[in-house]
């Protein structure tokens, strides 16, 4: 019983983790329908440049993570100012190219971070890894009670920054209505390249967590497609709060199953969750 | 009339190709063009076998491993619980992959693209964790495969393959061109365009993209079949690795998939400069250079290398006259 009840406190502190890797996702597909499945290869590409950060120059990671974020931001302005000229304002077939298209940029980033990094497994270095508190029976590492911590700053930041500032605000109303938006004198193409760019500007603390978490690999970005996915889809298309809800809840299934019946069932987990909401609940929880 | 003429040539090449194909086996005494042009015509054979849902239907399937890992993992597990000859296999995966096709297109086909495209990854690493998990095909670890003896006429287990393989690629190319030209193909097609507007005039989109996916699953089981025998070897994370769902994608998307040439130009192209680049670089820098030319050719030239070829496929574009 103890045994079970430790899972599920891990299972919540991994799941808020999955909720910060994840709302950027939540916010390009989503909101913005961009099928982004170069999400998690971005990801794992900020976690590499926080690895060099760390050991070059001995930075936080965390700090090296924030460090990343305006050099994502920008990123994420140019991928989306591609994608946008490319598909979207051609519009014919758009669906299948787009798809092809960051598959593709995904591809190339795992090769080159081979190419730079080689295949071994990547870990940072700082204070707060590698110790734990013990409460009895269970242990809970204090690396996944900073991911923990700084994953739910960032994503009730990121859903403040959406429901509360002007800017959030222009960013659910051009994911609501774009022709309305266009009508009304503002310019929607601007104002949806600035939230791919917020939504990989994101990446670059998520990156941090992910390496902060446990050690990282160049393919690492697959596992995380059924993740991120799987939360976003639960969470219902473009829903910061159902993020959060949905994290948890992959966050509690993947740490029992670990528990129960050990880490070589642990990849199948999340795209079995992902398949089963498809099939079962394509709308999300919270979904409209 | 000119269909007639055109089944005429196409049958003929068919042949002349084979009659070469087997010529070869029979003369050249070197083994190592039978190993290059093994995986040359294996793309040729997934490229093609994708391209028939992916191509003319529109939905971008990711899982070739996901079916490419069935095929080998039934060839494997067949062989070992009977030693079943090499062509019980083959048929063995590709009844597997059909059936597998036809489950994989009723939980998904309904879906939007892009849920389709995930769900078919999904698919592939379920499959995968199974497959470690079993142990009577060795699990994550592997296990070894100990060819039989060759049949005649050949005289290497890597010819007979090679011409296995040309007659899987053959087949493949045979079914995606007959389909092309069916009511199925043109069904397929319109509902690629615009699946509403083909729902509402009456064409049975569903049955039709189930059907594609459960040929295109077949056929691409199937060239998956001899690759335990190829590498005498297999494990799950070479099987369902997802450089064959690119490799398959990219190399029908390069090509042109208004035609069933398009997939077999691409994974010819494609196929054999990875096999030099595998020998005079790395395996690393041949995946990189698939990846480029992917995002390259999915910006620049929308209808491939048939495309830029032949200009009418390439003002079908836009719907423009």
């Amino acid at each position: 019983m103890d045994l079970l009840l430790g899972a599920v406190v891990l299972g919540v502190l991994l799941g808020c983790f999955y909720a910060a890797v994840s709302v950027g996702l939540s916010v390009s597909f989503g909101l913005l329908d961009v099928p982004h499945v170069a999400h998690p290869a971005f990801l794992v590409l900020a976690s590499y440049g926080v690895y060099q950060l760390n050991e070059s120059y001995d930075i936080d990671p965390l700090l090296a993570g924030l460090a990343l974020t305006p050099l994502f931001f920008l990123f994420g302005l140019l991928a989306y100012r591609v994608y946008y000229e490319t598909f979207e304002k051609r519009g014919s077939d758009a669906g299948v190219r787009g798809i092809a298209f960051f598959f593709g940029i995904a591809f190339i980033i795992e090769v080159l971070i081979i190419l730079q990094f080689g295949v071994d497994q990547r870990s940072v270095s700082a204070t707060y890894i590698g110790k734990a508190w013990r409460f009895g029976e269970f242990r809970i590492p204090i690396r996944q009670l900073v991911a923990f911590a700084v994953a739910l700053a960032l994503t009730v930041l990121l859903a403040v920054y959406l429901s509360k500032t002007f800017m959030g605000r222009a960013i659910r109303a051009v994911a609501q209505d774009e022709e309305a938006l266009r009508l009304m004198g503002a310019n929607p193409v601007r104002i949806k390249q600035f939230a791919f760019g917020i939504a990989t500007a994101v990446l670059g603390i998520a990156g941090a967590l992910l390496i902060i978490v446990a050690p990282v690999e160049p393919t690492l970005d697959r596992a995380y497609i059924g993740r991120t996915f799987c939360v976003v889809v639960m969470a219902g298309l473009g829903s910061i709060s159902g993020t959060l809800i949905a994290a948890i809840i992959l966050g509690v299934a993947e740490s029992i199953v670990l528990t129960l019946f050990g880490a070589s069932w642990a990849p199948a987990i999340s795209f079995a969750m992902l398949l089963g909401v498809l099939a079962v609940r394509p709308q999300g929880l919270l979904g409209r | 009339m000119t269909k007639h003429r055109n089944s005429i040539v196409f049958w003929a090449g068919v042949a002349v190709f084979l009659v070469a194909v087997l010529a070869m086996t029979q003369i050249v005494r070197n083994e190592y063009p039978f190993f290059a042009g093994y995986v040359i015509l294996q793309f040729i054979a997934l490229a093609v076998a994708w391209s028939i849902l992916g191509g003319y239907a529109g939905y971008v399937n990711f899982g070739t491993n996901a079916f490419f890992g069935v095929g080998v993992y039934t060839a494997v597990a067949l062989f070992k619980a009977t030693g079943a000859p090499l062509v019980v296999q083959i048929g063995a995966a590709a009844v597997v992959g059909m059936t597998l096709g036809f489950g994989v297109g009723l939980l998904t086909l309904r879906m939007r693209g892009i849920f389709f495209s995930i769900a078919t990854i999904a698919l592939a690493i379920i499959i995968e964790t199974f497959v470690m998990n079993w142990r009577f095909v060795g699990g994550a670890a592997g296990i070894q495969i100990q060819r039989p003896p060759v049949m005649a006429p050949f005289d290497s287990y890597v010819k007979m393959l090679f011409f296995v393989q040309a007659l899987l690629a053959v087949t493949a190319v045979a079914i995606a061109r007959y389909i092309q030209n069916s009511r199925i193909g043109r069904g397929l097609q319109a509902l690629r365009d615009d699946e509403l507007a083909a729902e509402c005039t009456g064409v049975p989109t569903l049955k039709l993209k189930l059907v594609a996916c459960m040929i295109s699953g077949a056929l691409i089981s199937a060239a998956g079949a001899p690759a335990a025998m190829y590498l005498q070897y297999a494990d799950p994370s070479s099987a369902f690795n997802l450089s064959y769902s690119v490799s398959a994608l990219a190399m029908a998307l390069i090509g042109g998939t208004a035609h069933w040439i398009g997939p077999v130009l691409g994974a010819i192209l494609l196929g054999s400069t990875q096999q030099l680049l595998a020998v005079t670089i790395s395996s690393e820098v041949n995946v990189l250079v698939l990846g480029i030319m992917l995002v390259l050719f999915v910006v620049g030239a929308p209808k491939g290398i048939i495309g830029l070829l032949r200009p009418r496929y390439r003002l079908r574009a836009g719907g423009k006259p």
